[in-house]
């Protein structure tokens, strides 16, 4: 491996948790040279988590969300301009300043951005929000407590149902539009998509299943009125919030060579990017939700996690690849991540797509609080806690063990252990 | 470019706590109540920014959490 | 010594003062089969897997059979219906899910950080207490005169037990705590010693418990007494809510003494730290997790395996006894840079001094305010304190470890700050 060179200067694209964790890890590792992060929009590297609960609720100011430094950077910061191009060649970013920066070693965090409406003059009608910056947030926040009639939130994913349970905190009316059979049933299997479901419908939620919009209209004044849905049925709304998934942000990188496309940045298994022909750069790294990697625990197969704790692990593992200072082994952190609705707090590690069966464990849906473990092929992928979080260490365990499922036979709190299919919604797509 | 200016003092702390991480042993909501909460039985929330005033409890919620999980930067104090 | 005997070794009291070398022997098999069956998990990575495993349970109390007494209403009547409730009525600290989270819940509703906090504040003032009654002395007992009375008011206070009552438990329970303490487990007569402990104890609190029914008070036994919904009221059963407060009230005697005791054990060895505390009281919370580590309270707990778990090169059997040596843990180098070192300069402890997982403490910010309040009073303001028995006595148990007195020398006692 090529070490950096002492007067180097390392590059970071996206002032994002993995790209602050990212040049963190570079210093850490003992590269002394220039440091430059770049950043489109013009805040201080944020948490996202909170946006679409505490910000929402108010309970914290949209700029409160700052993320601490955990070492001292000493780097230059170019916030409020975006990246628009790579020219690997000259190794040099191209900003949209009209400035370029050259390069020595370059870490792609440029994570994603919320997938918009899909009818542009629709989505061009006052009250119509997706939620993914500090921005958005704030917006939102505005929108909420100016007092809506009804709140639409289109798409039941993670976001979906987390905007609707800080809605319902507010007490706001919630109508909640999914075309799958039960919130984050994609995700997590029809089971668990139901029990996701009650949880909504306890919590005043009107939850929407099997159905999409077909439209939004709007009045003279160009504010969204109601949405008509595809079952003919329509929802009277004054806010909605667009909640369809997000797209990774990408476009910088066409014309690079680099395979890159709406999944993400292809990368190796050690973190350096991929050019068409697929040999690695060993000049650039990607991490956080941007780069698509083969997961050694799932066979290889190239994946791209929108999830907190890969932009922490991903992003160190990148600025230490870049410092020179990885051995070049595989990339292989456990994926995991927890989403709170309501009051109750999901959480889960490894990857439930692919998985054929899956068994209640530990306690029972009608406590509240259990856990669900997921196998494909007779191993063990994922396991899910709603409440139960304490206990899914021992199944992230069994998971990196490749243990045959189900992988706890006999223990405490088990109550029969039911093999039942996962019930993913036919449309299931890869993502 | 220079590096971004020092915060101005009396600027808050800055806190994150990694939620994959954390399995609601609550030791912050005791350490510092202001500024940790649970909701529910595991759902934490806890304010990202508190008063630089709240040093110290807010250091009794980081040394306390049993999986280590809070993350502190304390503008005035560099370096920790 | 064999491998095989190195925990039996820990149980003998001529290693009590320092067991640590033998953890560090046991460390060399992570999970290790001792002759008498009994599998030692030492190393750090091995328990904290274990301490989140299902298939290890906490319900390793052996049945209770109380002793014949030739009264034929107790034999076959009084005493059967006794033993069956005592069985199926454990405190949580024996159970396992779900029982375990339902009682659990129900105290810590009544675990208010309002409540704890209000002990904080009279920690301190306790603490004060406590050392102006020394301000003549040139020598103290730090154990009788502060890290057994101050735990001891605290845990009476926040349950609502009257502390004129204090001394007619306190020797029930050290024989309770004695439970902890493997050999005890297995000994039948110190088990049935154990069950008239439980009996005297029992009869008290349910006295206590009707006593709070018809005078509520603003503490944990008047909450934990009330009906469900009702003054906060947890709605527990009465032979639950007996066993939980014995736990309570034992757990509150026997562990906390020992981290005030063995803190000020480690800062009278380490006399440049103890001064640093004096002047540093900022440091007060980084220092208890050291200590934490370094020399916990509660040296390991046991568990039983429900079905046989792989783990660390060795497959611990199905029924088997597992002890999870935390005190080890604690000390293992793969996790901590010098670990032997007492550093409360070192970053991101993530110790076993409370255990872990679901069993992880009940009290423990309540411990953690009071060694505060007591370790910086006491570095502020014990003159030039000497211990006078290096090491000093301990008290027998080895699960629950600490010193019996600590006798120190002192120059006097500087007044209150």
């Amino acid at each position: 491996m090529t070490g950096i060179p002492a007067e180097g200067h390392a590059v970071v694209v996206g002032a994002s948790l993995a790209g602050l964790r990212g040049a963190e890890a570079l210093r850490r590792a003992g590269f002394a040279g220039r440091l430059t992060l770049i950043g489109d929009e013009p805040h201080r590297p944020y948490d996202r988590p909170p946006l679409s609960k505490a910000v929402l609720t108010g309970d914290i100011a949209p700029e409160a969300t700052s993320l601490p430094n955990l070492h001292a950077l000493d780097a230059e910061w170019r916030l409020g301009v975006a990246a628009i191009g790579l020219d690997r060649e000259a190794r040099e970013v191209r900003l949209a300043d009209g400035a370029s920066l050259s390069y020595d070693r370059l870490l792609i965090a440029t994570g994603s951005r919320a997938r918009s409406w899909p009818n542009p003059a629709e989505a061009g009608l006052a009250g119509i929000h997706t939620l993914r910056g500090r921005d958005d947030a704030a917006a939102l926040r505005r929108a909420l407590d100016a007092g809506p009639k009804r709140v639409l939130i289109i798409g039941a994913g993670f976001i979906g149902c987390e905007v609707a349970a800080s809605c319902r905190a507010l007490d706001r009316a919630v109508t909640l539009i999914d075309p799958g059979p039960a919130p984050l049933a994609r995700i997590l299997g029809q089971p668990v998509g139901e029990i996701v479901a009650a949880l909504h419908r306890a919590l005043g939620v009107d939850l929407r299943s099997r159905t999409k919009v077909a439209r939004l209209e709007g009045d003279a004044s160009g504010r969204v009125v109601r949405a008509i849905l595809e079952d003919g049925g329509t929802v009277e709304t004054d806010l909605v919030v667009v909640a369809l998934g997000a797209v990774r942000n990408t476009k910088w990188l066409s014309g690079s060579g680099l395979d890159a496309g709406p999944d993400g940045v292809l990368c190796d298994g050690a973190g350096y990017v991929l050019d068409a022909e697929g040999r690695p750069d060993r000049a650039i790294a990607a991490a956080g939700d941007v780069a698509r990697f083969p997961h050694p625990l799932y066979d290889g197969r190239p994946v791209a996690l929108e999830h907190w704790g890969h932009a922490v692990a991903q992003g160190d593992h990148a600025g230490r690849l870049l410092a020179g200072a990885e051995t070049g082994a595989a990339y292989a952190e456990m994926p995991a991540f927890w989403s709170s609705q309501g009051g109750v707090t999901i959480k889960s590690v490894g990857l439930t797509e692919g998985a054929d069966a899956m068994v209640f464990a530990q306690g029972t849906p009608k406590e509240g609080r259990f856990v669900v473990v997921y196998g494909a092929k007779g191993r063990c992928i994922a396991a899910l806690s709603f409440d139960s979080g304490r206990w899914l260490p021992a199944y992230a365990e069994q998971i990196a063990a490749r243990a045959p499922f189900p992988p706890i036979r006999v223990g405490v709190d088990l109550h029969g252990l039911a093999v039942l299919p996962p019930g993913f919604p036919e449309e299931r797509t890869s993502s | 470019m220079p590096d971004l200016p020092p915060p101005p003092t009396g600027s808050p702390l800055r806190v994150t706590v990694d939620l994959n991480r954390c399995q609601a042993y609550a030791q912050c909501c005791y350490a510092a109540p202001e500024h940790f909460v649970l909701h529910g039985r595991e759902a934490l929330f806890y304010d990202p920014a508190p008063s630089a005033s709240d040093r110290l409890a807010i250091e009794r919620a980081r040394v306390s959490c049993p999986v280590q999980a809070i993350r502190v930067e304390d503008p005035e104090r560099q370096g920790r | 010594m064999k491998a095989g005997r190195l925990f039996e070794a820990v149980k003998d009291e001529a290693n009590r003062a320092d067991p640590y070398p033998l953890y560090a022997r046991l460390r060399e098999t992570p999970v290790s089969r001792q002759d008498d069956g009994t599998y030692v998990v030492s190393t750090h990575a091995a328990i904290t897997s274990l301490l989140h495993d299902p298939r290890i349970s906490s319900e390793t109390l052996p049945p209770s059979e109380r002793p014949r007494t030739g009264n034929p209403l107790s034999d076959w009547i009084v005493n059967p219906v006794k033993d069956h409730l005592t069985n199926t009525h454990r405190p949580f600290i024996f159970r396992d899910p779900p029982d375990h989270d339902r009682l659990r819940m129900a105290v810590m509703g009544q675990f208010t950080h309002q409540r704890v906090h209000a002990m904080r504040g009279r920690s301190h003032d306790l603490v004060a207490d406590l050392l102006d009654k020394q301000r003549d002395a040139s020598r103290l007992d730090l154990v009788c005169d502060v890290a057994y009375p101050l735990p001891v008011t605290v845990i009476c206070e926040m349950l609502g037990v009257p502390p004129e009552d204090e001394p007619q438990f306190h020797g029930w329970a050290t024989q309770l705590a004695s439970a902890l303490e493997p050999d005890n487990l297995g000994n039948a007569e110190a088990r049935a010693k154990n069950i008239t402990t439980f009996d005297e104890i029992s009869t008290y609190m349910r006295g206590l418990i009707k006593e709070k029914r018809r005078h509520p008070q603003d503490d944990m036994l008047s909450g934990m007494s009330g009906e469900s919904g009702k003054n906060g009221g947890a709605g527990m059963g009465e032979v639950d809510l007996i066993a939980t407060a014995i736990l309570l009230l034992v757990a509150g005697h026997e562990t906390t003494v020992n981290l005030i005791a063995n803190s000020m054990l480690a800062l009278v060895r380490h006399p440049d730290i103890l001064a640093r505390l004096a002047g540093e009281s900022d440091l007060a919370p980084r220092l208890i997790e050291e200590m934490l580590r370094y020399d916990p309270p509660v040296h390991f707990r046991t568990r039983t395996a429900l079905s046989a778990i792989d783990i660390a090169g060795t497959t611990i059997p199905e029924g088997a006894d597992i002890v999870l040596l935390l005190a080890s843990g604690n000390r293992d180098p793969a996790v901590f840079r010098d670990p032997d070192r007492f550093d409360p300069d070192r970053p991101n402890i993530r110790h076993f001094g409370f255990g872990g997982g679901l069993h992880y403490c009940a009290g423990a910010p309540l411990a953690r305010f009071e060694a505060e309040a007591a370790l910086v009073a006491l570095a502020q303001r014990l003159v030039h304190p000497r211990l006078i028995d290096d090491p000093p006595p301990y008290r027998s148990g080895a699960a629950l470890r600490g010193p019996m007195h600590l006798r120190l020398a002192i120059d006097g006692v500087a007044p209150r700050r």
